[in-house]
């Protein structure tokens, strides 16, 4: 367990907020990191929620974090999206053009410049809007600027209607992508579960993020639904070209998709690696089902997707 | 007295009662009876204390006097009337309507011990006729909570809908209403205040209906404003029409100094803090004599000219020239009263058309979206400290505008005129309309400021009216009149009405 006082930078290049560097390349093949988790602790009063957590998410990779219940990891996004002030830590996102320290600003900000876009676990939909305007209120940063803030906007000026024209475009993508245009101004509210959580990955996409955090995407899905979620995940990372960070207790999809797993339990890292790899951990496998452990019961658990 | 009209409203959401239950006639009977015993004891509960005694000074300290006629004539009354409802809703309505018209009709030549007893017992036989009547017409006795939600809320879609030609057939109306044979001077003064109302909740709607922050402390950037025309007219010698965007500006001004400090709370707590600043101004402009003059007030505030023209006045000074001369009328005191009813149209109907528009507006879904989940909002990049900002200064500015003319139209303020009951009426204006809802606010503004106002003859029984109207509206519409909210834009390019119909159907 880290002190507060006696952290210091660890490992890796020295990097500054804002600083400009260099592209560092692909040296192993694999993309260059994304977000850098570099000892982060976390702690409400005497309990550690979370405790000493390094781990790295690659640009266009599908990293997940798992873990029983209690393990922290919602602890660790709401840190990495500015909704918990971590005790102790640092969380650099690296957009290859910028890095930001997420440890040092809002929320807001983060999600606005350095644009880290996040779903909830309990789904937190604008509930009484339609989900078009769901869709819409995403882009807000972009066409507040392009509404003069309100003025242009006021006025009727094209500008302004140009840039809602293009906004709805986008989620008109969205929507298509995810079976959700029939539904387009129906209350979002009123959507079936599974819909809505397609809805709410929908929203997240609007506002153009580099790194999508989702919390426990597939609870609650048929397990057809989540297969779809898995395709739609594979999508998104390939053909949007951005990192994906995935909290889920769906074996199927992780194991299914990951590049990467990153295992907690009780607040602290047991295991990282690969899926195939992470399938085998013992340590994870006791984790998960106790001392005595059965033969690839992890592996029976995930199935096939 | 109450009693009879709350037990009247409550059966209502009972469920029908079959008429197998009890057998027949006589069985439908003995549960009435059972029903109307019930409720009779509860009005006896209540109407004893309340109305049986009663305190009155006498020589040498208090003595109780006792009223029991009159308690006995509401127990009885309260009996009848459930009596009625339970055997209407057990499938007799047909003599329950006969019974109740001749009740209705018997009380008005029966002598009451007191004429509100009279007025209850015919309006209640008349309430009761009436519900019996809708059941024997629609042959069931009352409608479930869910089923009359869903009724209400078409409704509202509906009205959404006609809003497109409700709207154009208000405003004609409200600009020839000066010019109809029956406008006279008593009739402007309410329209006048009406209006007043009506631009205040439009006003409070964006921060409570789009925003969704209870604020309590409204009438602050009202007295905001009226302070701040009255004392530049009275120090400056400004003008009207120099002082009414200055107003405005210092209301948003004051809307953004009481807003950083409070903004950082959520639900109750904004709201309590909200209402501890309307009284601190309120007692800020009670004390601070030198500059305001405290409880005395402002006195002799300039009226309105006709833009800076010409004044309302019979006999002008000097060289001026005096507004009927310029136009060749005979002075009216009446002109100046229209030209004021005809500013805080134009005034509302600014307000108006700036929150339909800025509600299409990235900042006015982002309020919207803030009153759904302003957690979700912060994960959308939203700050939500400078969307609550502009919702509040932009609040406050309209309050204040509201106030300058309030001052111009009184011509003389007090710390009296922003006590808190003000921000409380502006409030039940906005919630009983329905949040958010443009329309719901006129309607609501009728309901709250017009009648009152019509009935004051009636002295503190209209108080008692309203308090039951509330208590109706809280019952059968707690989420307001008119609460349906229309999309903002709509995917595909389909007819306003039909985009309606297909949400209200579409929902649940």
């Amino acid at each position: 367990m880290t002190a507060p006082d006696d952290w210091e930078p660890h490992g890796g290049e020295p990097r500054g907020l804002a600083g400009a560097r260099p592209d560092a390349g692909s040296a192993a093949g694999r993309p260059r990191p994304l977000l850098t988790v570099e000892h982060l602790t976390m702690r409400f009063g005497g309990l550690v929620a979370v405790s000493d957590v390094s781990f790295t998410a690659r640009d266009r990779e599908i990293t997940a974090i798992i873990g029983p219940n209690g393990a922290g990891k919602t602890t660790v996004f709401n840190c990495m999206t500015g909704f918990y002030a971590p005790t102790t830590g640092r969380l650099a996102l690296d957009t290859g053009r910028d890095v930001f320290l997420l440890e040092r600003l809002e929320a807001y900000k983060i999600a606005r410049h350095a644009r880290v876009a996040r779903t909830f676990q309990n789904i937190r939909l604008f509930a009484g809007m339609s989900v078009l305007e769901n869709l819409i209120v995403a882009q807000h940063n972009k066409l507040m600027k392009a509404s003069g803030f309100s003025v242009f906007g006021l006025l009727g000026l094209p500008i302004y209607r140009r840039a809602e024209r293009a906004a709805v475009e986008l989620a008109r993508y969205w929507l298509e992508r995810m079976q959700l245009t029939e539904a387009a101004d129906w209350q979002a509210g009123n959507l079936p579960y599974g819909a809505q959580r397609r809805l709410e990955i929908a929203r997240a996409m609007c506002s153009d993020p580099v790194l999508l955090c989702l919390d426990e995407p597939a609870a609650g899905l048929n397990p057809r639904e989540s297969a779809e979620l898995s395709e739609l995940l594979c999508f998104i990372r390939d053909s949007h070209q951005i990192g994906v960070l995935l909290i889920e207790h769906d074996m199927s999809v992780v194991m299914g998709i990951s590049d990467h797993v990153v295992v907690l339990d009780h607040g602290c890292k047991i295991a990282e690696g690969p899926p195939e790899v992470i399938k085998r951990t013992p340590a994870v496998i006791r984790a998960y089902l106790g001392e005595e452990e059965p033969d690839d019961a992890l592996a029976v658990a995930g199935g096939d997707p | 007295m109450t009693t009879s009209s709350l037990a009247s409203t409550a059966s209502i959401r009972r469920p029908p009662r079959g008429g197998t239950t009890g057998g027949g006639l006589g069985g439908a009977v003995a549960t009435a009876l059972a029903d109307g015993v019930i409720a009779a004891a509860v009005a006896f509960l209540f109407t004893l204390p309340l109305v049986g005694l009663r305190t009155e000074i006498a020589i040498g300290g208090l003595a109780i006097n006792t009223r029991f006629v009159e308690v006995a004539v509401a127990v009885a009354l309260v009996f009848l009337g459930r009596f009625g409802l339970s055997l209407s809703a057990a499938g007799y309505p047909v003599p329950v309507l006969a019974a109740a018209l001749a009740v209705a009709g018997a009380s008005l030549a029966i002598d009451f011990p007191t004429a509100p007893l009279q007025l209850i017992a015919v309006a209640g036989g008349l309430i009761v006729a009436m519900i019996a009547g809708w059941t024997a017409y629609t042959g069931r006795s009352t409608l479930s909570r869910a089923e009359r939600q869903k009724r209400m809320d078409a409704i509202g879609a509906k009205v959404q809908v006609w809003t497109i030609w409700l709207a154009p057939i208000a405003i004609t109306f409200a600009v020839l209403l000066p010019f109809l044979p029956f406008a006279d001077r008593r009739f402007l003064d309410i329209a006048i205040l009406i209006l007043t109302y009506i631009m205040l909740g439009w006003g409070l709607n964006i921060i409570v209906g789009l925003a969704g922050l209870l604020d309590l402390g409204f009438v602050a950037f009202y007295a905001v404003g009226a302070y701040s025309y009255a004392l530049m007219a009275y120090h400056f010698d400004l003008s009207f029409w120099a002082c009414l965007p200055l107003a405005g500006l210092f209301a948003a001004l004051a809307g953004l100094l009481l807003g950083f400090p409070v903004l950082r709370l959520r639900g109750d707590y904004f709201a309590i803090v909200t209402l501890g600043f309307g009284e601190i101004i309120r007692v800020i402009l009670l004390n601070w004599y030198q500059f305001t003059g405290g409880p005395d007030g402002i006195a002799g505030i300039p009226r309105p000219s006709f833009f800076g023209l010409a004044e309302f006045i019979r006999r002008p000074r000097g060289d001026d020239v005096a507004f009927h001369q310029m136009f060749g009328l005979d002075y009216s005191s009446l002109h100046r009263m229209i030209f004021l009813y005809y500013l805080i149209l134009a005034l509302a109907l600014i307000v108006n058309f700036f929150t339909v528009r800025i509600r299409r507006l990235p900042i006015g879904r982002a309020w919207e979206a803030l009153r759904e989940d302003d957690i979700a909002c912060a994960s959308l990049g939203i700050n939500r400290t400078n969307i609550k900002l502009a919702a509040f200064s932009i609040s406050a500015m309209w309050g204040g505008f509201a106030g300058a003319f309030f001052a111009t139209r009184q011509g003389f303020i007090s710390p009296e005129s922003f006590t808190f009951i003000e921000s409380a009426i502006i409030l039940s204006v906005v919630v009983l309309g329905g949040m958010g809802s443009q329309l719901g606010v006129v309607v609501a503004a009728f309901v709250v400021i017009g009648l009152p106002e019509w009935f004051r003859e009636l002295e503190q029984y209209r108080m008692l009216a309203f308090g039951a109207g509330m208590v109706l509206i809280m019952l059968w519409r707690p989420r307001g009149l008119l609460s349906h909210r229309e999309p903002t834009i709509t995917l595909a390019r389909r007819r306003f009405g039909r985009a309606a119909a297909a949400t209200s159907g579409e929902a649940t």
